[in-house]
């Protein structure tokens, strides 16, 4: 119990703090709420702020913080496989249950850095949006802060129960969040989010159970839940105590599952279009902008790391899901007419790049690593997508939200002109759009041109494909463009409602638009927080598979020779 | 050896056994663990059972000398209720701190000459139904059910119901486990009818009385042909004999397996009707819809927390916890445990798939209760599938710490569903008092008017379908890992696992929609209002529910399955 202690907690529990306070205010005090709501989310904003750049140390490639003995020595001083063994001493960790071995164990890295500030960012500015909810105000400010807990949580969590708790914490906010104050089929929309997502949640339950009962070799010892010692066991760092590759195969499909529900992974995917188009504008910025990304998490974290050998088994079919996500979620998004609904698809197709960054991991024949320098380009590039997209796709939802609110329609074949009446807008929109197409200079390109360029080393078919998927986005966008914003006139109902951007709203779009810029210009503000991670994560990988192969192998050399 | 005894030596053994040698024992020893307070004399170990007994005769003398105007028959029995809870926990601390060896008293020591048990499975199940009875007269008094005219007779018989349940959870024989069984059923079947002047609560009733009637027979016959096969119905004394009458060598199915098993299964039908097994459970969705909300809610929780701590009693004492690993038995008690665990799906699969089309909330939760006793079943199935696996695991103490497990989070999964189901059943009788109706489509839009009761209703359904953070996940995650367990020494196991894990996913569908109706649903037209003001009697009842719903599951989960674990294991020597 440190200090990193207690500001992790408070990252995680701040927000459940500030909706009890929410819960205490008058119900008549509408300001008064949303304003208290808006400080607590802005405060754990500059607590991540905190954490990255005051806390963080991005020259260490392993889970942070460490214990003191690990401090001292210069980092970088420890090779890959000494820091995935080192999973007692990092993180901070306190028992929860201890006659189960359950700890409340959080830790962050190059990989959840990134994604616990976009949680922040995201949260706070979508708590700036959402003061176009007029209903129930009290109820929604405190299920949206609960929410916010839960997604911190995820990616703060290094022990596999704590993390499935916060994963399923996240879903019942959720739930009400689309269902009462969602549009027409809110009721449809939230109970089939939550069962898809309640779905993969107990095949994970089952592949927990799985590898905690797998991680004790004898009877004296507690099995544990502690992710980073789960990974020492898959990647067979721990004598005598391995995961069969049978064991990691069937762990890995269940924990895939699960998580390819989330992210969505085409045919995974159909409950996204519903829970976006549905949801509140600020739900489906969190929904894009955060959610989608604990999916490609939990692949990082937990997946790959604890079953090197499933994984590599089934890397072709996460390959060929990801480009078949890319593709189908292009198409589908040029066949939209609803404008909230081509945003949606669009998400499908951009979240493809990441499965398909994080799958391109090749090996020769015998299994040694063929040139892992590329799969190491994949991993970056499925990260900085997932950030990316996490900016690009919460400012589509929040556009396609302002002309919502305004128009009370979204058909993409009644609009037109929009440039012309609000100008600050369409500006606006037309960046963030063009950062989710991929332009050069904005968030989307960098992420996407790695990704591509890392899949030609895995397959050049594949890589084609997948690089044609760029020209289908581009159609799909630069379509909506036009009909949306461009174009002499408007043609849908409301013409009157059509105002200028508040200054709220511009100040949402405008750190939206800013944040893309600054991440299409400088990618390495971003790469230098988490290039030692990543580069750890496909090391580890790489000898984690050779182990955790090894004893077959041999098995089936001796057949051999006999 | 009795035979060499006289008859006044018998008695003063007798009067000893009861009495004890020191009465009154030493109360400030309780804590220390040094005094054997309440472990010596029967009459001491049976304390709050007498003031059960004590608070009934109160009631009743209440009514007949007309002092009901002067004192409340709710009131009397709040207060026996409390009384003999607070007996329990004393119990059940001085237990927990006892010290063998400066104390020389040896847990378990037996009742009024051997027929009932004392050790801390007993005193922890005591605490159990003791706080339900509390809770439940508690939420009597809130919601009004029995006036101040009918008070002591409804309270007399739900007193009476807890008091065979208190014999139930401390058989040692045969003749208690009837005995209890029927003793609990009889004041169950008056309290469904209660409501008389309801045409559903007297078909209910009678319902209830036909069924209950039918399985206590069985059962009976079951006792009969076991007690005559074993020569004893003693549950001590019930392995040692079995091993006997079977005989070592290969298990042929002869005429004494045969009858063994008849009477194995025929014990079983009748405690399955107690747990609403299927297919025993056709009386409890009409029990449950005639029944008043209060009942239907204790019946749901205390007569399956008594069964399920009997059915483990049974379970054991065929099983024998002192036998060498290899008795004859084993395998077909290994088969018994994925007959049990099968069974047990279904119950789930049935619960869950019928529980659908239900818009009375008193029926759903009924059938909402017969898939729990489902999920619950299963970890003792898994219980029996590891205390056999002999062939898989030689080593017995190895093969008891994995059904202590099982037991574990089946006394975790009670504690949990006596809070969750109480709450949900609270919340549906607080609802009904003021909206008049139990159609949960006539929820429409009640969290905008009651907010706690809403909220608890959601915390309490989450916590039924095994959401994190509440107790219910907790309990379902316990049961699973015993599940899982068992799978590795039987791969059925693991098939029942896969059922458990998607009757997860089905329950969703129709807990959620009765949050449905409460949170998304808008009121109906000129429906009244539902108006519980904060800070009062109910308003904070139901909030305490919902905080220890969600405590199970955090901070609580700790303590209460370390708890669990020591009593589980303390029916292991």
């Amino acid at each position: 119990m440190n200090d990193t202690f207690w500001l992790l907690t408070w990252i995680i529990f701040l927000p459940t703090a500030g909706a009890a306070g929410v819960a205490l205010i008058k119900k008549e005090s509408v300001e008064t709420m949303r304003a208290f709501a808006l400080a607590i989310t802005f405060a754990t904003f500059l607590l991540s702020i905190y954490l990255t750049w005051g806390v963080f140390d991005p020259t260490d490639p392993g889970i942070q913080p460490r214990a003191p003995e690990l401090v001292s020595k210069a980092a970088g001083g420890f090779s890959s496989q000494e820091i995935a063994k080192q999973y007692g001493q990092r993180g901070v960790s306190t028992t929860w249950i201890p006659g189960w071995n359950i700890e409340y164990r959080l830790g962050y890295d190059g990989i959840s850095v990134p994604l616990v500030l976009l949680t922040g960012l995201i949260s706070f500015l979508g708590m700036v949006a959402s003061w176009s909810i007029q209903k129930e105000v009290k109820g929604y400010l405190i299920l949206y802060l609960l929410l916010e807990t839960g997604m911190m949580g995820v990616f703060l969590a290094l022990d596999f129960f704590l993390f499935y708790v916060f994963w399923e914490v996240m879903l019942l906010p959720m739930y009400f969040l689309i269902g009462i104050w969602g549009g027409p089929r809110r009721e449809y929309a939230a109970i089939k989010f939550f069962l898809y997502t309640l779905f993969g949640s107990i095949l994970m339950l089952i592949a927990l159970l799985m590898l905690y009962f797998g991680s004790t070799g004898s009877g004296d010892v507690l099995p544990t839940f502690n992710i980073l010692k789960l990974s020492a066991i898959g990647q067979g760092l721990i004598p005598n105590l391995a995961y069969s590759p049978a064991v990691q195969l069937t762990a890995f499909i269940l924990l895939f599952i699960g998580f390819a529900i989330k992210v969505p992974v085409w045919p995974f995917h159909t409950w996204l279009p519903d829970a976006h188009v549905e949801a509140p504008t600020p739900i489906s910025m969190i929904l894009a902008g955060v959610l989608l990304k604990m999916g490609g998490y939990g692949i990082l974290r937990i997946a790959f790391p604890i079953c090197p050998a499933g994984a590599q088994a089934a890397c072709l079919v996460l390959v060929a899901l990801g480009v078949i996500s890319i593709i189908y979620g292009a198409f589908a998004a040029l066949a939209q007419t609803d404008f909230k609904r081509m945003v949606a698809y669009s998400s499908v197709s951009h979240m493809g790049y990441v499965l398909l960054g994080i799958a391109v991991w090749k090996l020769t024949d015998t299994g040694a690593a063929d040139g892992s320098r590329f799969w190491l380009q994949g991993i970056n590039g499925a990260m900085f997508q997932m950030i990316g997209h996490g900016i690009s796709s919460a400012g589509m939802f929040f556009m396609v939200g302002v002309i919502y609110d305004r128009v009370h329609h979204r058909d993409l074949n009644k609009f037109g002109g929009l440039i012309g009446l609000m100008p600050l807008y369409g500006g606006i929109a037309i960046g963030l759009f063009f950062a989710g197409l991929g332009l050069p200079g904005l968030c989307g390109f960098i992420g996407e041109v790695f990704v591509v360029l890392s899949s030609w080393n895995y397959s050049p078919v594949l890589a084609i494909v997948a690089a044609s998927g760029v020209i289908l986005t581009a159609g799909y966008i630069l379509w909506a463009v036009q009909r949306v914003y461009l174009g002499p006139e408007y043609k849908g109902p409301h013409p009157e409602a059509i105002t200028p951007l508040t200054e709220r709203e511009a100040f949402v779009g405008l750190t939206l638009l800013v944040f893309a810029v600054i991440l299409g210009v400088f990618p390495n503000l971003l790469f230098s927080k988490m290039e030692k991670s990543t580069e750890q994560f496909v090391s580890t990988m790489d000898a984690g598979y050779q182990a955790s192969i090894k004893p077959a192998t041999t098995t089936a050399a001796i057949t051999n020779t006999k | 050896m009795v035979c060499d005894m006289n008859f006044s030596e018998l008695l003063s053994r007798v009067v000893q056994d009861t009495v004890g040698n020191n009465p009154f024992g030493d109360l400030s020893g309780v804590l220390s663990g040094k005094q054997p307070t309440f472990m010596d004399g029967s009459l001491l170990m049976f304390l709050p059972e007498l003031i059960v007994v004590g608070t009934i005769l109160a009631l009743l003398f209440v009514r007949l000398l007309d002092l009901d105007k002067v004192i409340s028959g709710q009131s009397v029995a709040l207060l026996g209720a409390t009384v003999a809870l607070l007996v329990a926990v004393v119990q059940f601390l001085a237990i927990k701190n006892l010290d063998p060896s400066t104390s020389g008293v040896v847990l378990p020591k037996t009742m009024f000459t051997g027929l009932l048990v004392y050790d801390a499975f007993t005193v922890f199940f005591k605490v159990f139904l003791l706080l339900f009875l509390q809770l439940v007269v508690y939420l009597t008094q809130l919601t009004g059910l029995p006036d101040r005219d009918d008070a002591p007779d409804f309270y007399t018989l739900l007193f009476g119901s807890t008091l065979g349940m208190l014999l139930m959870i401390s058989s040692n024989n045969l003749l208690m486990v009837f005995l209890g069984i029927e003793m609990t059923s009889v004041p169950s079947y008056a309290m469904v009818g209660f409501l008389k002047g309801r045409r559903t609560s007297s078909e209910a009733a009678f319902k209830y009385v036909v069924y209950g009637a039918g399985a206590a027979g069985v059962m009976l016959y079951g006792i009969s042909l076991m007690a005559g096969l074993l020569g004893t119905a003693s549950f001590p004394e019930m392995a040692a004999r079995l091993n006997l009458v079977i005989g070592s060598g290969p298990l042929k199915l002869d005429a004494t397996l045969l009858t063994l098993l008849l009477s194995i299964v025929m014990i079983l039908v009748g405690i399955a009707f107690k747990l609403s097994i299927f297919p025993f459970h056709f009386w409890g969705p009409d029990a449950f819809e005639g029944a008043a909300t209060e009942v239907a809610g204790f019946l749901s929780v205390a007569s399956k927390g008594a069964a399920f701590a009997l059915l483990i009693r049974v379970l054991l004492a065929l099983v024998g916890i002192d036998q060498a690993p290899s008795g004859v038995m084993t395998p077909v008690f290994f088969y018994l445990g994925i007959a049990i665990s099968v069974l047990a799906a279904v119950t789930a699969t049935f619960g869950n798939l019928a529980a659908y089309s239900q818009n009375n909330i008193k029926r759903l939760l009924a059938y909402s209760t017969i898939a729990h006793a489902g999920y619950m079943l299963m970890a003792v199935g898994a219980m029996m599938v590891l205390l056999n696996a002999s062939k898989h695991v030689p080593d017995p103490a190895a093969r008891w710490e994995l059904a202590i497990r099982a037991i574990e989070g089946l006394l975790f999964y009670l504690w949990v569903y006596m809070f969750m189901n109480l709450g949900a059943f609270a919340v549906a009788a607080l609802i009904r008092n003021e909206l008049f109706s139990e159609d949960i489509t006539d929820f429409g839009g009640l969290w905008t008017q009651a907010p706690v009761l809403s909220f608890t209703m959601a915390c309490c359904m989450f916590s039924l379908i095994g959401m994190p953070p509440f107790g219910g996940f907790t309990g379902k995650f316990m049961v699973f890992s015993s599940l899982f367990q068992a799978g590795h020494y039987h791969w059925a196991m693991w098939g029942v696992l896969a059922v458990a894990g998607i009757n997860t996913v089905f329950s969703l569908f129709y807990y959620v929609r009765v949050l449905k109706f409460m949170f998304i649903a808008p009121a109906k037209d000129g429906a009244r209002r539902v108006r519980v003001p904060a800070w009062s009697a109910a308003w904070f009842f139901v909030l305490s529910l919902a905080v220890l719903v969600l405590l199970t599951g955090m901070w609580g989960a700790a303590p209460l399955s370390a708890t669990a674990h020591e009593v589980a294991a303390a029916l292991f020597p």
